[in-house]
């Protein structure tokens, strides 16, 4: 689509937040459960005038907490609704415990998580703390640089989600504040193209169905099957890869936006490369361009699919770098390093690549992050790849006092 | 206001939860269970139950005791989720995708329901699902060997609140939930009991009848936390019933309703106390007072309802 002549798909500006209600509203579930709480407070809020205005069907659930919030979305996917949420930090961490069971009760659930630091200190602003923390919960973890990429990546939602292959709940990160409040372009579908594109939804083992009433979330004694139904969560995993980029490439069909499971910039020749996620990722591609300018072959990738991990797909584009920065917007207290390092040093371990690699910890409840700092990080990369040796411990960007 | 069933009615209402479950001899939850789904008549159900005894013992994988669908998830928010079946149902209905006049219903233990489960389920009542709510209440977390609870009586001994030199058992009365639900507004709240099924039916049913939240609190013996005799288990609900200690009654639109007054056959609670072991250590000399200290706060919390049910009509108009 060409946004200059084409009067169906102009560019809109809008908030993050306001990019993700809309698409909610095109999508039109048939239950929207949510709390609010800063950043996201504006999804459900839009949400909210949508449901008052009597323009979307969805019976939107006001629920007390975040912990029921995600217990009726459970509730309501197993009735065979469709189903979507919003959260933010706290109200993630109080959702925890439902998220293993949303995911291990293989509900299609779609919900967007706008990234905010965990407390203490309490703190409402981003790093990424909160979805990090429910990696390894089952769900498909996409981050979005932008609010054109979360309200692409919230259409793509339930066509992952629902999936035969996978039924699989799928969450959607972005920024808080810098995405969710800042406004940004925003190229929308119309209604049609996006009812065409999420189609019905299947029908699958629901609580609603006379003609074979069912047992959801039964007790798994000491000698049930909880092992195999674990190993059968990691193999709908293992499908979603496939099935996330076949989404992908169908939405680029469409639309011309093509998304990949990382998106690479100037990686075909690179020396040095940053592994970013989310809005970050347009201050190193900045950098980049400055390095390249100066014929230093700077590269960036950026993760989109965290969960389930491409890592072939990082090998590959890694192969033949010298030097390789992971930006961490959260850290694993006492761990390797932060929760991106530590998976991307064992994805090359595991395909024998032996790059020098650093860690660099930034942005932790909100605090800025400059192209200057971004380029802290790459000339460590630039004089590793040079032969110098690179920290073992986290290197922090911009830290006070530093 | 719940009229009884008649007996032979009574007989023709098949049960939904099947025999085979892995509840204990004499367990009341069972009781309550099957007797909540007869009031639903032949409408479908969805059940909804925390996590706890009734919920280990009836869904054990790959084996299941309900006919109806069932969900759990976990613990603390069986109304929560089943707030967002009930949500899914409205929503398919009006879209005229469903058109089955299906039936809701959460069931939780006093641990589930009076403690970590009271957010949840006061969200849901606050917010008006279309659903049921029955509480069985045996005073104790029972399905993790005997823990104390907010239901728990004055003195009770529970592995934690343990007999010793300087504490006869647990320290506090137990808190009102029926009167906290009722606090709600919703259109129905009752107390009932596993000794009289038939109201307890009849209850139900004007529950499942109730457009909105409906909340039933049922006295569910549990031998083994109470530790007293199996046999002796229905007997045990009626004469703590027959004290006073678990009034029978409903809060219809908040008309308070008592439905059984033993008058002059009222009986001492430490008629029951005795028969049960958990309050053996109350009998020596020594701790006597606390016996006299639950029948004080039994005979004033039974004045006080019988206050309430003297009310006029909240809902008539006023001379």
């Amino acid at each position: 689509m060409s946004a200059t002549t084409d009067t169906q798909h102009l560019i809109q500006a809008v908030t993050g937040n306001q990019a993700v209600a809309m698409a909610m509203k095109q999508i039109d579930p048939d239950v929207v459960a949510a709390y609010p709480i800063t950043p996201q407070t504006d999804v459900v809020q839009e949400f909210a005038e949508y449901v008052a205005a009597g323009s979307v069907k969805a019976n939107f659930v006001t629920v007390e907490s975040e912990h029921s919030a995600m217990s009726a979305c459970i509730g309501s996917a197993s009735a065979g609704a469709r189903t979507m949420t919003a959260t933010s930090s706290a109200g993630f961490a109080l959702m925890w415990e439902m998220l293993y069971i949303a995911a291990s009760m293989r509900c299609p659930i779609v919900m967007t998580t706008v990234n905010r630091a965990l407390s203490g200190p309490i703190n409402i602003h981003c790093d990424h703390s909160d979805s990090m923390g429910g990696r390894d919960s089952g769900w498909v973890q996409i981050y979005n640089e932008d609010a054109q990429e979360a309200y692409d990546a919230t259409i793509m939602g339930f066509p992952i989600a629902e999936h035969a292959d996978v039924r699989l709940p799928v969450m959607n990160m972005y920024d808080g504040f810098i995405i969710s409040g800042a406004i940004g372009p925003l190229q929308a579908l119309t209604d049609d193209e996006v009812k065409a594109f999420i189609g019905d939804a299947p029908t699958y083992p629901n609580l609603l169905n006379t003609d074979e009433p069912m047992t959801f979330g039964p007790f798994d004694g000491l000698h049930g099957f909880y092992f195999e139904h674990k190993i059968a969560q990691q193999r709908a995993m293992d499908r979603a890869l496939n099935v996330i980029q076949g989404v992908y490439d169908r939405f680029a069909a469409v639309t011309g936006r093509q998304y990949n499971h990382l998106m690479t910039y100037c990686m075909e020749d690179a020396d040095i490369a940053m592994v970013v996620a989310n809005s970050a990722a347009g201050n190193a591609r900045i950098v980049a361009d400055q390095l390249r300018a100066e014929g230093v072959k700077a590269g960036v990738i950026k993760l989109r699919t965290f969960r389930p991990f491409p890592t072939a797909e990082y090998a590959k584009a890694l192969a033949n770098v010298k030097a390789v920065g992971v930006m961490d917007r959260a850290d694993s207290f006492g761990g390797v390093g932060g929760p991106l390092y530590m998976e991307l040093l064992s994805a090359l371990y595991q395909y024998d690549i032996r790059a020098k690699t650093a860690n660099f910890i930034y942005g932790l409840g909100g605090r800025d992050i400059f192209p200057q700092d971004v380029e802290t990080g790459f000339r460590l990369l630039q004089a590793a790849a040079e032969g110098a040796d690179l920290p073992k411990s986290r290197v922090y960007l911009n830290m006070k006092g530093a | 206001m719940a009229t009884k069933l008649s007996p032979k009615e009574y007989v023709k209402r098949g049960d939904r939860l099947t025999g085979g479950h892995r509840l204990c001899a004499g367990c009341g939850a069972s009781i309550v269970a099957r007797n909540v789904l007869k009031g639903a008549k032949d409408h479908p159900v969805v059940v909804g139950a925390a996590t706890g005894c009734l919920e280990v013992s009836t869904s054990l994988y790959p084996y299941t005791a309900w006919e109806d669908a069932y969900i759990h998830t976990a613990f603390e928010n069986v109304a929560a989720t089943v707030s967002g079946v009930e949500a899914a149902y409205q929503s398919l209905k009006k879209q005229g995708k469903i058109d089955k006049p299906f039936k809701f219903v959460a069931f939780g233990g006093d641990g589930g329901t009076y403690d970590i489960g009271i957010q949840s389920l006061s969200g849901a009542l606050e917010r008006g699902h279309d659903f049921v709510y029955v509480c069985y209440d045996n005073g104790a977390y029972m399905n993790t060997g005997f823990q104390r609870s907010g239901a728990t009586p004055l003195g009770a001994w529970t592995t934690t609140t343990p007999t010793g030199k300087v504490q006869p058992g647990k320290p506090q009365q137990r808190k009102n939930l029926t009167q906290i639900a009722a606090a709600h507004n919703v259109p129905y709240v009752a107390q009932a009991s596993i000794h009289d099924f038939r109201d307890l039916i009849s209850k139900a049913e004007v529950a499942f009848d109730t457009e909105g939240p409906a909340v039933l609190v049922v006295l569910s013996t549990c031998p083994r936390g109470w530790r007293c005799d199996v046999a002796q288990s229905v007997n045990m609900a009626r004469m703590m019933v027959q004290s006073c200690y678990w009034p029978l009654y409903e809060v219809i639109d908040g008309k308070y309703v008592i439905n059984y007054d033993p008058k002059k056959r009222k009986i001492p609670v430490a008629d029951w106390m005795k028969l049960q072991g958990r309050f053996s250590h109350l009998f020596k000399p020594e701790s006597q007072h606390l016996v006299q200290e639950l029948q004080d706060y039994v005979d004033r919390e039974w004045e006080r309802l019988k206050a309430l049910a003297s009310l006029p009509n909240p809902g008539a108009t006023t001379e």
